[in-house]
């Protein structure tokens, strides 16, 4: 029953391929651009709002949607769920990409990315209240443990190879790899618990500038509640886009399974944004029903419709159904992050902020080229687990 | 020596003389135990020698100068100094006249001063303005490598002025540039205008006649107690500038109100000068800005002649206005398109997403259905 | 139809479970990490040699020389941006501008002059947030700002409840720019250029202790003149440039703060997680303990030959 990792192979430059590689050839040369004539040019921040989708959408909600990692890892390597073994693979490099996308997406956004190096180096400077450097030296730790994680892949495929230099290297790095790989995975566990609830107590330091519908000392849980089920629910949008578009069988089993794993998760999340926003005082905030809060309460309601979905086991056997259900769940955690970061934060009515159209090209193409990796990736190293569909019906 | 007018002492009094010394040493930042010092000077007839070279100009420098009235300051001064050359104040002429300067600068080597009047053509060999047979350029090499100081009177003497503007057919250039590579090291004292302040040089000339020093210059040569400041740092209807108060047309409400000329093309911003405190004629409001015209920045070189008189002047050195930001002022503002842009984006994912689910429903269908129906890929 | 749920006690000789442990796993992190709000609330203190601002609005009379004194003082570019090259007239702070005087007139007779500038919080929560320290409290507890330790990240914007520090979005090389009580003049013996440039002491340099005795002073001679506070003895944690207003501060743009400074909640969050980094390594030890018992287990199954 149990069927290998193998590359899907097939021709990797396809016409979708060419429009994702157009659309990241258009972020490309606004990014020169960008680097060329600095921030204020280009983009629509300021000071009033100076961070803004890219910080918003490329870092705090990539790196959640590339939770799928995480999440994987918490059911395979605690909880012992052996069976969804085969979707660890691909979460880690959704997840690799992810979070790399979204180290590229800071180095972009922040103004003297030269210096950036000094984060990690200069340990004798650390201000160790900065909840931010926390985060940074995390995501840098995070990125690289995904891309020794899938080492082995590229190191199997490297003793394929004709070059012989590149050969013994990878003959001799993969078991030490594969030995420490516990260690790792333990790290790649550790890490995303820390940075992703420490994403939410960052913005606590806006102080009375956040809105009090998400300034709460419980961000930090809530974030880490709300990343791990969109991790599950990436893994389940990915996993179903994929044997769709490569026209394979999905295994219904594990995905129900992993649909699943995102209740009470969800659950917990709603109910402890419920319990806090009425200990606060905040439930006549929640039905003001200005900005505010309806886009507090659309993000309830698209969390527990979500969960309302992937809570019955009917539908979680349903393939458009759970394609849909995980689509929403991401909606909704992706709400939850763009408001925390730019709807809570008020910095006052004289300033405003709408991303800028070369802002939005720029994270789009990102977006493209990471897709675009993925797909090279996956069609010539051994990721995902498929079986081609065939006519007997399983069930 | 000749005299250059025919002169009675008695006709000023002492009093009128004291004042013109006062006034002079004023207008140069002397103080006023300087002043006595110029007095005492004068009253010894310790009296420099001055040469007054004419070249490319109108004359209206010296005009200037004789248009001091209050006292007859001319005369006064012409006894502070001995005028041993002046083309136009002259009696004598021709050979006569020539003779006089070349006795004079060889007399009164390293002693006498050397005024400019005029710009210098340089083109040709310099043809284009000769005096007696010689160049202009050859002249004015000729008498400054032997005079105590040099002193350019008016913007042609000091950069070329108006025989510079384009196409400066004659190649016209100022003193300074002629004497910079000839007479390296050596100070030319620029006055630059159109014509300049009578009042800027006779505080150069007085100050250099009675302590032997000149005053402080700037990098043009220029006096900074003249050229310090520019009109704009200083003039009378900045009120109006700063409080946004501006005539737009000849003849309207604002020009007849007296506000400030800056929109119609006001050059005073990028001119140093101080018509605005120092008036010409030794009458209130007597210059440009004061009859109701823009200023046209007759002493700079990169202004007057080549930037059009109407055309607005930039601001060297801005300083606030009459008006003050709210607590908080509008910032930023939300595009329209970018706004559709996302709009378009954000739609079409989903859609897309959408679509692929139904897809997914229909492909899930299909592989559900009984074997006999489809073959899998 | 294969289980994937596996029993807890098969293969395993342990008295915890891998879903305990798992669940105790994610509990533990949770708790650690969701400490909220009743945090001790540590004042910082202010220090001994702390110098700042005493700006009293009942003396200002709008000129604006500090704006210009400011900008000259520490080389500036003039913002001339609203008035189209005209005036050095800028809206607010910004990359330009250090110091900015603005009006307060409610159309209904209450007007006011407002000099914004850094505050130099005794707890600055731009220096809480910068994480190598670019932003610094340093000597006389003015906020400073050292450029070679800037990543440009903007947090310290996002942080201060005044919004002072301002980006150079213009630049390709941008800095952050703020007021840092021109401490390249007391270096020299001299004094911040807009106290030594304003033309009625409406805003004066001292030491904070000497300020805040002035400020007070002020109120008791002089009442019905002020309102009944100074502005920065304690708001925020305190402030060493404080305000003497004769209309409510809020109208003039200077938040309604607690006691508590603005960094304190989530530093107390944090640390109270990360205390020692005690809480990673012992998640760690978990982590790493409840991932090899699993792995040994799973290898005993394969053994045994049974169902992964």
């Amino acid at each position: 029953m149990s069927v290998q990792a193998q590359p899907v192979g097939g021709r990797i430059l396809t016409r979708p391929f060419s429009v994702l590689a157009a659309l990241f050839g258009v972020a490309a040369v606004l990014i020169l651009v960008r680097l060329g004539l600095g921030l204020g040019r280009i983009t629509a921040m300021s000071d009033g709002y100076p961070w803004g989708l890219w910080i918003a959408f490329d870092v705090v909600t990539g790196t959640a949607l590339a939770c799928g990692g995480y999440s994987v890892a918490l059911l395979v390597y605690i909880r012992n769920q052996g069976a969804y073994h085969p979707l660890v693979r691909p979460a880690v490099l959704t997840s690799a990409l992810g979070y790399s996308l979204a180290g590229l997406g800071v180095a972009l956004d922040i103004g003297r990315w030269w210096n950036i190096w000094r984060v990690p180096v200069f340990f004798w400077h650390w201000n160790l209240n900065s909840v931010l450097l926390e985060v940074a030296l995390c995501i840098m730790s995070y990125t690289a443990v995904l891309w020794i994680e899938l080492s082995p892949v590229f190191l199997e495929k490297a003793e394929q190879t004709n070059w012989l230099g590149l050969r013994r290297f990878a003959a001799r790095t993969r078991p030490i790899v594969e030995k420490a790989l516990l260690w790792i995975l333990a790290l790649g566990i550790l890490l995303p618990t820390m940075h992703q609830s420490s994403l939410g107590a960052l913005m606590l330091i806006a102080g009375p500038r956040l809105h009090p519908l998400w300034n709460t000392g419980w961000l930090p849980l809530l974030f880490l509640l709300s990343c791990i089920g969109i991790g599950y629910a990436a893994v389940v949008f990915e996993t179903v886009l994929s044997s769709w578009l490569f026209k394979t069988r999905p295994e219904r089993d594990m995905l129900a399974g992993i649909a699943a794993a995102i209740v009470p998760f969800s659950a917990a999340y709603v109910a402890l944004r419920l319990v806090d926003l009425a200990i606060r005082g905040q439930i006549g905030a929640l039905f003001a029903f200005d900005l505010f809060s309806v886009l507090t309460l659309l993000e309830l309601a698209l969390t527990i419709a979500a969960t309302l979905m992937l809570a019955s086991e009917s539908r979680r056997r349903r393939l458009g159904d759970l394609f849909r259900a995980a689509m929403l769940f991401m909606l909704a955690g992706t709400l939850y992050r763009f408001d925390t970061y730019l709807v809570a934060f008020r910095p006052g009515a004289h300033w405003s902020y709408f991303p800028s159209v070369a802002e939005l090209l720029i994270t789009l193409g990102l977006v493209a080229g990471e897709i675009m990796l993925y797909i090279a990736i996956v069609k010539v190293f051994p990721i995902l687990t498929l079986e081609k569909r065939h006519v007997a019906y399983h069930h | 020596m000749s005299r250059a007018v025919p002169f009675d002492p008695s006709a000023v009094s002492r009093r009128d003389f004291v004042r013109a010394c006062t006034l002079a040493a004023a207008a140069v930042g002397l103080s006023s135990t300087a002043a006595s010092q110029i007095v005492e000077a004068a009253g010894k007839g310790l009296k420099p020698s001055v040469v007054w070279l004419h070249f490319q100009e109108c004359t209206g420098c010296t005009e200037s100068l004789l248009r001091t009235s209050h006292p007859d300051v001319a005369s006064v001064i012409l006894d502070l100094v001995s005028l041993d050359y002046h083309e136009t104040l002259f009696a004598g002429a021709g050979h006569q006249a020539e003779k006089a300067l070349a006795d004079t600068i060889k007399s009164q080597e390293g002693k006498f001063i050397c005024v400019v009047e005029g710009a210098i053509p340089t083109k040709d060999g310099g043809i284009y303005c000769q005096v007696g047979g010689r160049t202009a350029v050859d002249i004015l090499n000729d008498v400054a490598s032997k005079a105590g100081a040099i002193i350019a009177i008016g913007s042609c003497a000091s950069w070329g002025g108006i025989p510079s503007a384009d196409p400066n057919p004659t190649g016209a250039t100022g003193a300074p540039q002629i004497l910079n590579t000839t007479l390296k090291g050596k100070t030319v004292v620029t006055i630059p205008g159109c014509p300049a302040n009578p009042y800027n040089f006779l505080g150069v000339v007085l100050q250099y006649a009675t302590l032997g020093t000149l005053p402080k210059l700037d990098e043009l040569g220029r006096p900074l107690f003249a050229y310090g400041r520019t009109i704009h740092e200083h003039c009378p209807r900045r009120a109006h500038f700063d409080a946004g108060r501006f005539a737009n047309t000849f003849g309207d409400e604002g020009h007849r109100q007296g506000y400030c000329l800056y929109k119609l093309g006001c050059k005073g911003p990028m001119t140093h000068a101080n018509c605005s405190t120092l008036a010409f004629g030794e009458v209130v409001d007597c210059w440009p800005i004061g009859i109701g015209h823009p200023c046209v920045g007759c002493t700079e070189q990169k202004v007057a002649f080549r930037i059009p008189m109407h055309t607005t002047a930039a601001i060297e050195r801005p300083v606030p206005p009459d008006t003050y930001p709210p607590i908080h002022a509008e910032q930023g503002g939300i595009s329209p398109v970018a706004t559709a842009v996302a709009g378009v984006i954000g739609g079409a994912l989903l859609g897309a997403g959408f679509v692929a689910s139904r897809k997914i429903d229909k492909a899930e269908a299909d592989a559900d259905t009984p074997p006999d129906t489809k073959q899998g890929v | 139809m294969p289980t994937h749920r596996r029993t807890p006690s098969r293969g395993c000789k342990v008295g915890i479970t891998r879903r305990t442990a798992f669940r105790a796993a994610i509990a533990g992190a949770a708790a650690a990490i969701a400490r909220p709000a009743s945090a001790a609330t540590t004042v910082m203190a202010v220090p001994a040699d702390a110098v700042g601002l005493l700006y009293d609005t009942t003396k200002c009379i709008g000129c604006k020389a500090c704006v210009v004194a400011c900008r000259e003082a520490n080389g500036l570019q003039a913002d001339t941006s609203w008035s189209g090259g005209l005036y050095q007239a800028p809206l607010d702070l910004n990359e330009k501008t250090k110091t900015v005087v603005k009006l307060y007139d409610d159309g209904a007779g209450h007007r006011s002059f407002f000099k914004a500038q850094c505050m130099h919080c005794v707890d600055p929560a731009c220096a809480n947030a910068c994480m190598l320290g670019a932003f610094k409290k340093r000597e006389y507890g003015i906020v400073s700002y050292d450029v070679n330790y800037c990543i440009g990240c903007r947090y310290c914007e996002v942080a201060c409840p005044y919004g002072v520090p301002k980006f150079e979005w213009s630049k390709a090389s941008p800095k952050m720019v703020k007021c840092e009580l021109c401490n390249h003049r007391l270096a020299q013996g001299k004094i911040p250029a807009c106290a030594e440039v304003c033309p009625k002491q409406a805003v004066i340099y001292g030491r904070r202790e000497d300020l805040l005795r002035e400020a007070k002073t002020r109120i008791a001679e002089n009442p019905g003149k002020y309102i009944q506070k100074v502005y920065g003895e304690t708001d925020g944690g305190g402030t060493q440039c404080l305000y003497l207003s004769h209309v409510p501060f809020e109208q003039l743009g200077l938040p309604v703060l607690g006691e508590q400074s603005t960094p304190t909640l989530q530093r107390t969050i944090q640390h109270s997680v990360y205390k020692g980094f005690a809480a990673p390594i012992a998640l760690y030890g978990l982590l790493s303990v409840v991932m090899f018992r699993n792995r040994k287990s799973r290898e005993a199954d394969a053994g045994k030959g049974g169902a992964a």
